[in-house]
């Protein structure tokens, strides 16, 4: 007898816990993102792999030095590199540069290889995520500005 | 306090000025029968989007927002949809009992909708035995329930609905044990007098203690009437695809969705208006100015906020809690509410003999 008055108690006081989570929650703001309505507000998540970028500074200079790490790394042979040999002024000795850095967004899975591949943190994935275009021919990209 | 009754006395003197008795009654009847079915249509659609808003809300979602302003079209584009939709008949299906089965729970669910009073004169179906009435016609909805599920020909519809019949039969008796418990304290079965004696206090009040205990049984009792929250077993989504309603499509299905709807709506207004006083405004005795305030707000105002805060009640629940299996639900009643509603009935007894209510 004293076990079933104990745990009719006891359920009580376990439900109304429960009870209290999802009032709490009731109250909380919501998850939901209205979408093309806050465009001009929508944050994405710092990790979130939109597509590849090659961050410039102000003088138009990228990091790369184009070894071709990040095109080897890529499973889908997304990434292009072109490059020439050219004569460092100071020590006379032949240098590789980079030329074009051709990158396909369409062939693109978003694994972040590349990234993780490259010696000198010269591209990077942008949360940009807005990338519908009409043709294919769009979607491939040169990252390298000069 | 407006009283309604005038705009019907009125209405059929008009009548009866112009056409014999025998015709004006008719004419009522018809229109008041289309005033209930529109009533009817118009409280299942807020009762639909009302869910829809409150379980994503519990689930940190915003729920429809696209259709209308804030998803409010939404649920009127369903409507519209189901009603377009074709009504497929089983090969091997009992037809005329299948077809039968739909319309039996919504006549169910009308007949106890009918009973509700939403304002002071302003109730359709109001005699000395309403609450007997009530209890008997809302559990003619078990019968197409059943029926649903033995003429569909499957055997998920056939467990289905065997299960609603055992968990229902079960649980009208803590919902007759607690609605008992009210009427020995008003000795009265007439829902516009219960309303009227609830003007010093509502019976949540009046009753204290053994009021509370069989509104919190009626509660769990009309959660597990209605098939909902943490007993809809008779339709299991993950174990029974729908239950008794798998068989069926457009409007017949419609007419299940609606009736589930609406049956918790009329569990939680009945809620209203036997324990928090119906369309009684809340009155506290000895502060008149204050109870005049609360006299200028109208009657179905009153009726209809409590009505839906019960139903938010409800429906917390329902989105807080797992689903029973089928013997934990008959322990739950067998065990635990029928034995408390009879003590609690009794307890009642003692309080009304000693005089010990407000």
């Amino acid at each position: 007898m004293s076990n079933y008055i104990k745990g009719l108690f006891h359920g009580l006081g376990t439900l109304l816990t429960g009870m209290k989570v999802t009032g709490k929650e009731f109250f909380t703001k919501k998850v939901t993102e209205k979408y093309p309505e806050n465009r001009a507000t929508l944050k994405m998540f710092d990790r979130y792999c939109g597509e590849l970028v090659m961050p410039h500074d102000e003088n138009g200079n990228n990091k790369c030095i184009g070894c071709g790490l990040c095109s080897m790394a890529c499973p889908n042979g997304t990434i292009r590199i072109t490059t020439e040999n050219v004569t460092d002024p100071e020590t006379g000795r032949p240098k590789r540069r980079l030329v074009k850095y051709e990158y396909d967004l369409g062939s693109c899975m978003f694994c972040h290889l590349c990234v993780n591949a490259c010696p000198h943190d010269a591209i990077e994935f942008s949360t940009n995520f807005e990338h519908a275009v009409f043709t294919r021919e769009k979607l491939v990209k040169t990252l390298n500005k000069q | 306090m407006f009283d309604f009754s005038v705009v019907t006395n009125w209405i059929h003197a008009q009548l009866t000025a112009v056409m014999p008795v025998g015709l004006a009654v008719f004419l009522e009847c018809v229109v008041i029968g289309i005033c209930l079915l529109l009533m009817y249509v118009v409280v299942a659609i807020i009762m639909i989007y009302m869910e829809r808003k409150v379980c994503a809300a519990f689930q940190c979602r915003l729920g429809p927002n696209r259709v209308g302003p804030a998803g409010t079209v939404q649920v009127i584009c369903d409507v519209f949809k189901m009603l377009t939709k074709e009504i497929i008949i089983i090969r091997h299906a009992d037809k005329f009992l299948y077809n039968l089965a739909p319309y039996i729970v919504i006549i169910a669910s009308v007949l106890a909708f009918s009973c509700i009073p939403i304002n002071k004169g302003m109730e359709i179906l109001d005699f000395n035995v309403g609450v007997l009435f009530l209890i008997a016609a809302s559990s003619i909805g078990v019968v197409g329930i059943l029926l649903a599920g033995w003429s569909s020909n499957n055997k998920y519809s056939l467990i289905g609905a065997m299960r609603s019949g055992a968990q229902m039969i079960s649980y009208e008796l803590s919902i007759g044990l607690s609605i008992l418990t009210i009427v020995v304290l008003t000795d009265t079965m007439q829902f516009s007098e219960i309303v009227e004696r609830q003007a010093d206090g509502w019976f949540i009040f009046k009753g204290h203690i053994p009021a509370l205990i069989a509104f919190i049984i009626y509660l769990i009792a009309g959660n597990a009437e209605v098939n909902r929250g943490p007993f809809d077993l008779p339709e299991a989504e993950s174990e029974l695809t729908a239950g008794y309603h798998t068989e069926y499509s457009g409007m017949h299905f419609g007419l299940f969705y609606v009736a589930e709807f609406v049956n918790l709506f009329i569990i939680s207004a009945i809620a209203a208006t036997i324990f928090l006083g119906g369309w009684m405004p809340l009155h506290i005795p000895g502060l008149d100015g204050f109870n005049t305030v609360m006299d200028y707000i109208p009657g179905f105002v009153w009726f209809f906020g409590k009505a839906f805060f019960v139903v938010l009640l409800l429906m917390w629940i329902k989105w807080t809690f797992p689903r029973l299996r089928i013997d934990q639900i008959l322990t739950l009643e067998w065990k635990y509410l029928v034995p408390i509603g009879l003590v609690n009935l009794l307890l009642m007894v003692v309080v009304v003999v000693f005089k010990l209510h407000f």
